[in-house]
C-alpha cells in the first residue's frame, strides 16, 4: 500500500467537509420533489365566513404567488409573519395561507392578531393537504408561477436575510 | 464562585497542557532528562485542573445554580438527581469537558503505570497526549465555555431532553468517551514511535491494553446506545445505520483490528506500520464521529445544537492530528521493515485475514456514512444510504470473518497446519450444517440467509469449545483435562469469550430479525390479541404522574393458554419542560425472547393504538456484547498483559507461544 494514500484520503475529506460547511445548506432540509410540477389537487373549507373553498384552480391566475403553510402554535410562523406581511404589501404578491393542523379559531385570532397578509386562505385541519405538498413542517412557502406550477420551495420561517437572498430572487426570475 | 475557579483551572490546564506539548521534545532533542520528565509533572497537572473544572461544573448542575448559561439551558430543579448529574456530560459544552478529563486521566495513567518504560520514549508519548489535550482546550475556551454566565440569571432551567433521562442513557455517551478517548493513548504511542522512528515487540505490549481497555468501553458505550433505542425509541428496533451510530461502530472496528495485528507485532515483529496505521486511523475516526456530531454537516438524531465556528475549529483541528500524523507517518513508514516471517497457512496469517476483514468494513461504512455528502458536494442531489448497503456488507464481509475466527485459534503461531486445525474444528462446521439445515428443512423457502446467519453463529460458537477442548486435550487424555483447564490463561479464557459473544449476538441477530412477531392494532379495554402464541389482553389505561411528566399507562395482561405470564404497563410520557413526548416500551424478557408493548395514541371511543411483539433470542445481542466486554477485561487482568506495566524481552519470551492471542 502507498504510503501516502492515508494522507491523501483524509486530506479529500477534509476538503469535502470544508466545502459542506461554507455552502449555505441546511442538512435537515430536504428538496421538494414537487418542483417543477402542478400543485396538487385539493379543496379546502375557507378561514373567512362565507368565502368558497380554496382549491388547486385559485392557483392558476396568470401571476406567480406564494402558498405559505401556517399554523398559530407555531413559533417560527410568528417569526416570519412580518416577511409575509411586507411581500404582500410592498411587493405586492398574492399569498395564500393554509392553516396547518390548526382550530378554525385560532387560526382567525392569530391573523386578527398580527395581522392577514392572505388574500385567499384555507384549514387544513386534518394535515392531508400538507401531506400531498410534501409539508415536513411548518413554516414552509411555496413560490408558483402564473400556470399554478411549483417552482420554489422555502423551507422554515423566512427570517434573516432569506427574504432578499433567497425568496425574492426567485420571485423575480418569474415575473 | 464555582464556576470562576473551573473556567480559572481550564486556563491553567491549558498552560500546563502547552508546556507539555512542547517541552519533552526539547528535552529529547537536548538529551535533557529534566525536560523530559517535565512531561510527567505536565500530565497530573492538567489531570488536576480538569477534575477541578469538572467538580465545579458538577456543582452548579447538582446546585442548579442558573446564573451559568450552561445549567440554565440543560437542567431543571425538578429533575431527578442522577439526571441533574448526567446533565453535566449531555450536552456540548460539558461532554467536551468530559471529553478532556478522560484525556488527562488516561495520560496521568500512562504517567504512573508507565514507569518502566524508557524516559524518552514516555516523554514523547505525554507530549503527543498533552497536544490532545491543548487542542480539546482551546475548542472549549474560545467556543464552547461552560462556565459563561447568565445576568440576570432565570428562575428555572430549560431542562434536559427528555428522551435523555433514561438509565441506559445517562452512562451510554461516558462509556463512548472513555472509549474514543482511549484510543488517544494508542494514537499518542503510535506518533511517540514514529517521531522515534522505531517499533519494537515491546511497542506492542505496551499499547495492546490500551487499544484493549478502548475497544472494552467502546463495546460497552455502543451495547448501551443501541439497548437504550431498543425500549426507548419503541418500535422494537436497535440498530439503524445512523451516521453517528456509523460513527462510534467505525472506531470500534478499527479498534478490534488493531488489538488483533498488534498480537503480531509483538510476537512476529510483522505488519508494523500497518498496526501504526491502525492507530492513528482509529482516534481519526473517533475524532470524525465527534466532528460529524458537532458540527452540522450531516443530520442526525444524535447531533448537538449546532454552530458554525465549531464545526470549522473542530475541523482545523482534526486537519493538524490527523494530517499531520498522516505526514509524518508518511516519512517513516519505510524505517519499519518487518523483521520476522510466517507462514501463509499460521495464526499470524488468520489475524492478517482478520484485520483486512475488519477494516475493508469500517472503510465501508466511512464510504456509506459519507456518500451523500460526496453526492450532494458534486450537485448530483440529496440522497440517503440506507440499512439494505449496511447490511449486505455485513453479510459479504463479516461472514468470511466468522469462518476464519472459528479456524484461526486452532492453528499454530508461525507456520500452521490447515488439515490439523481442521481436524480440530471439523465437528463445528458439522454441527453448523446440520443447524442450518435443520432450519430450511422447517421452513422451506426465503430462510436461506436465516439458515446460514444461524450456521455461522453456531459453528464459531462451537469452535470455540473445540478449541478449548483440543487445549485441554479432553479428548485425547480426558483424565488430565480437569488440570489442563486450570492452566488456561486468563488471556486465554477472555479471547475464547470475547469470540463466543461474536457467536452469541449474531444468534440474536439471526433469530430475532427473522422470527420476530408483530401486531399493529387498535384495542379497546378487554380485547386480546394473540402475538406469537402469547395472547395479550388490554385492561385498559390510566393517567399517571411523574416528577416532570405526566403519563399514560396503558395495562397489559399477557398469558400463555391460562397461565398468566405478566403484566406489561408501557408508558406515553409528555414531559414539562422541555414540551416533548417520549414512549416507554414495557418489556418482560423471557428466555426464549423479549415481550415487547408499546401504548400509543387514542383513537377515540375508549380504543388506543398499540404496538405488540414477541422478539425471540433478542436478549442474545446484549449478552454477546457482555460477553465481549467480559473478555476483554479477562485478558486485561491476565498479569502479564496489565495495563502499562510492560516486562522486559525476557518475560515477554517466557510467557511462551499460544498466549495472549
Amino acid at each position: 500500500m502507498n504510503r501516502f494514500l492515508p494522507l491523501a484520503i483524509a486530506g479529500l475529506l477534509v476538503v469535502l467537509f470544508l466545502g459542506m460547511m461554507l455552502s449555505d445548506r441546511n442538512p435537515q432540509e430536504i428538496d421538494s420533489v414537487l418542483i417543477g410540477r402542478p400543485a396538487p389537487a385539493f379543496s379546502l373549507s375557507s378561514l373567512a365566513d362565507g368565502a368558497p373553498a380554496l382549491t388547486e384552480a385559485d392557483l392558476k391566475t396568470g401571476e406567480p404567488l406564494l402558498v405559505n403553510f401556517f399554523a398559530s402554535w407555531c413559533v417560527p410562523c410568528r417569526a416570519e409573519h412580518e416577511s409575509l406581511m411586507e411581500l404582500a404589501g410592498r411587493y405586492r404578491v398574492p399569498v395564500i395561507g393554509i392553516a396547518y393542523k390548526n382550530e378554525r379559531d385560532k387560526a382567525i385570532g392569530f391573523l386578527n392578531e398580527l395581522g392577514n397578509p392572505f388574500s385567499k386562505t384555507g384549514l387544513d385541519l386534518d394535515g392531508r393537504v400538507g401531506i400531498d405538498w410534501g409539508v415536513s413542517g411548518v413554516p414552509e412557502t411555496f413560490l408558483l408561477d402564473g400556470d399554478g406550477v411549483i417552482r420554489y420551495r422555502h423551507w422554515g420561517p423566512i427570517v434573516g436575510d432569506s427574504l432578499e437572498a433567497r425568496l425574492l430572487p426567485e420571485l423575480e426570475a418569474l415575473r | 464562585m464555582a464556576g470562576e475557579l473551573g473556567h480559572f483551572a481550564l486556563i491553567l490546564a491549558l498552560l500546563f497542557a502547552l508546556a507539555g506539548a512542547v517541552a519533552p521534545h526539547i528535552g529529547a532533542v537536548r538529551n535533557d532528562a529534566t525536560l523530559m520528565a517535565f512531561a510527567d509533572r505536565s500530565v497530573l497537572a492538567q489531570f488536576l485542573m480538569a477534575v477541578t473544572a469538572f467538580a465545579a461544573l458538577t456543582y452548579a448542575f447538582v446546585t442548579s445554580d442558573f446564573s451559568v448559561v450552561n445549567v440554565a439551558t440543560n437542567s431543571h430543579t425538578l429533575k431527578p438527581m442522577l439526571y441533574k448529574i448526567s446533565g453535566v456530560w449531555g450536552n456540548h459544552e460539558g461532554s467536551l469537558l468530559f471529553w478532556v478529563l478522560i484525556l488527562t486521566l488516561f495520560g496521568a495513567l500512562v504517567s504512573w503505570r508507565g514507569r518502566k518504560l524508557p524516559l524518552r520514549f514516555r516523554s514523547r508519548v505525554l507530549a503527543v497526549q498533552s497536544l490532545l489535550v491543548l487542542g480539546f482546550l482551546m475548542f472549549i475556551l474560545f467556543t464552547s465555555n461552560p462556565f459563561l454566565r447568565l445576568d440576570p440569571a432565570p428562575l428555572e432551567g430549560n431542562g434536559l431532553n427528555p428522551l435523555l433521562q433514561d438509565p441506559g442513557l445517562a452512562f451510554h455517551p461516558p462509556m463512548l468517551y472513555l472509549g474514543y478517548v482511549g484510543l488517544s493513548v494508542a494514537f499518542s504511542f503510535a506518533v511517540a514511535a514514529l517521531i522515534e522512528g522505531e517499533v519494537t515487540p515491546l511497542w506492542a505490549r505496551w499499547v495492546r491494553p490500551w487499544a484493549l481497555l478502548a475497544w472494552v468501553f467502546l463495546t460497552g458505550g455502543i451495547a448501551l446506545g443501541s439497548w437504550w433505542a431498543y425500549y426507548e425509541l419503541g418500535w422494537g428496533g436497535w440498530w439503524f445505520w445512523d451516521p453517528v451510530e456509523n460513527a462510534s461502530f467505525m472506531p470500534w472496528l478499527a479498534a478490534a483490528a488493531l488489538l488483533h495485528s498488534a498480537i503480531v507485532v509483538e510476537k512476529r515483529d510483522a505488519l508494523k506500520s500497518w498496526t501504526i496505521l491502525l492507530a492513528i486511523v482509529a482516534f481519526s475516526l473517533s475524532l470524525l464521529g465527534t466532528f460529524l456530531v458537532r458540527s452540522g454537516v450531516i443530520t442526525s438524531v444524535h447531533a448537538f445544537a449546532t454552530d458554525p465556528a465549531r464545526g470549522i475549529f473542530i475541523l482545523a483541528f482534526l486537519a493538524v492530528v490527523v494530517g499531520g500524523s498522516l505526514v509524518l507517518y508518511a516519512w517513516r513508514a519505510p524505517k519499519l521493515a518487518p523483521s520476522g516471517l510466517f507462514g501463509i497457512v499460521s495464526r499470524e496469517s488468520a489475524l492478517v485475514v482478520n484485520n483486512i476483514f475488519l477494516s475493508t468494513f469500517a472503510a465501508v461504512v466511512l464510504v456509506g456514512t459519507l456518500y451523500p455528502l460526496f453526492v450532494e458536494a458534486f450537485g448530483a442531489g440529496q440522497i440517503t444510504v440506507g440499512p439494505p448497503f449496511f447490511e449486505y456488507a455485513a453479510a459479504v464481509l463479516m461472514s468470511p470473518l466468522i469462518v476464519a475466527l472459528g479456524l484461526g485459534p486452532v492453528l499454530a503461531w508461525k507456520r500452521g497446519n490447515i488439515s490439523r486445525a481442521m481436524q480440530v474444528a471439523f465437528p463445528a462446521l458439522v454441527v453448523a450444517a446440520v443447524a442450518g439445515l435443520v432450519l430450511v428443512w422447517q421452513n422451506a423457502g426465503g430462510v436461506v440467509m436465516t439458515a446460514f446467519g444461524l450456521g455461522l453463529a453456531v459453528w464459531l460458537i462451537t469452535s470455540v469449545f473445540l478449541e478449548i477442548a483440543a487445549r485441554i486435550k479432553l479428548f485425547r487424555a480426558p483424565a488430565k483435562a480437569l488440570t489442563g483447564l486450570g492452566k488456561i490463561t486468563r488471556a486465554q479464557w477472555g479471547m475464547s469469550l470475547a469470540h463466543a459473544g461474536v457467536g452469541v449476538i449474531l444468534l440474536g441477530i439471526t433469530i430475532s430479525e427473522a422470527f420476530t412477531s408483530e401486531e399493529l392494532v387498535v384495542m379497546a379495554p378487554g380485547d386480546t390479541v394473540d402475538v406469537a402464541g402469547y395472547s395479550f389482553t388490554f385492561e385498559g389505561v390510566a393517567p399517571v404522574a411523574g416528577p416532570n411528566f405526566t403519563a399514560v399507562r396503558g395495562f397489559f395482561t399477557v398469558r400463555e393458554g391460562e397461565r398468566v405470564i405478566t403484566s406489561l404497563t408501557p408508558e406515553d410520557r409528555v414531559y414539562s419542560n422541555p414540551a416533548m413526548n417520549t414512549t416507554e416500551a414495557a418489556i418482560h424478557p423471557l428466555f426464549s425472547g423479549d415481550l415487547y408493548a408499546v401504548v400509543g395514541e387514542a383513537t377515540g371511543a375508549g380504543r388506543w393504538s398499540v404496538r405488540l411483539y414477541f422478539k425471540p433470542m433478542i436478549s442474545a445481542l446484549w449478552l454477546g456484547a457482555l460477553m465481549m466486554m467480559i473478555g476483554g477485561i479477562l485478558s486485561l487482568s491476565d498479569r502479564r498483559l496489565r495495563v502499562g506495566s510492560p516486562t522486559g524481552k525476557k518475560t515477554a519470551a517466557q510467557a511462551g507461544e499460544g498466549a495472549s492471542a
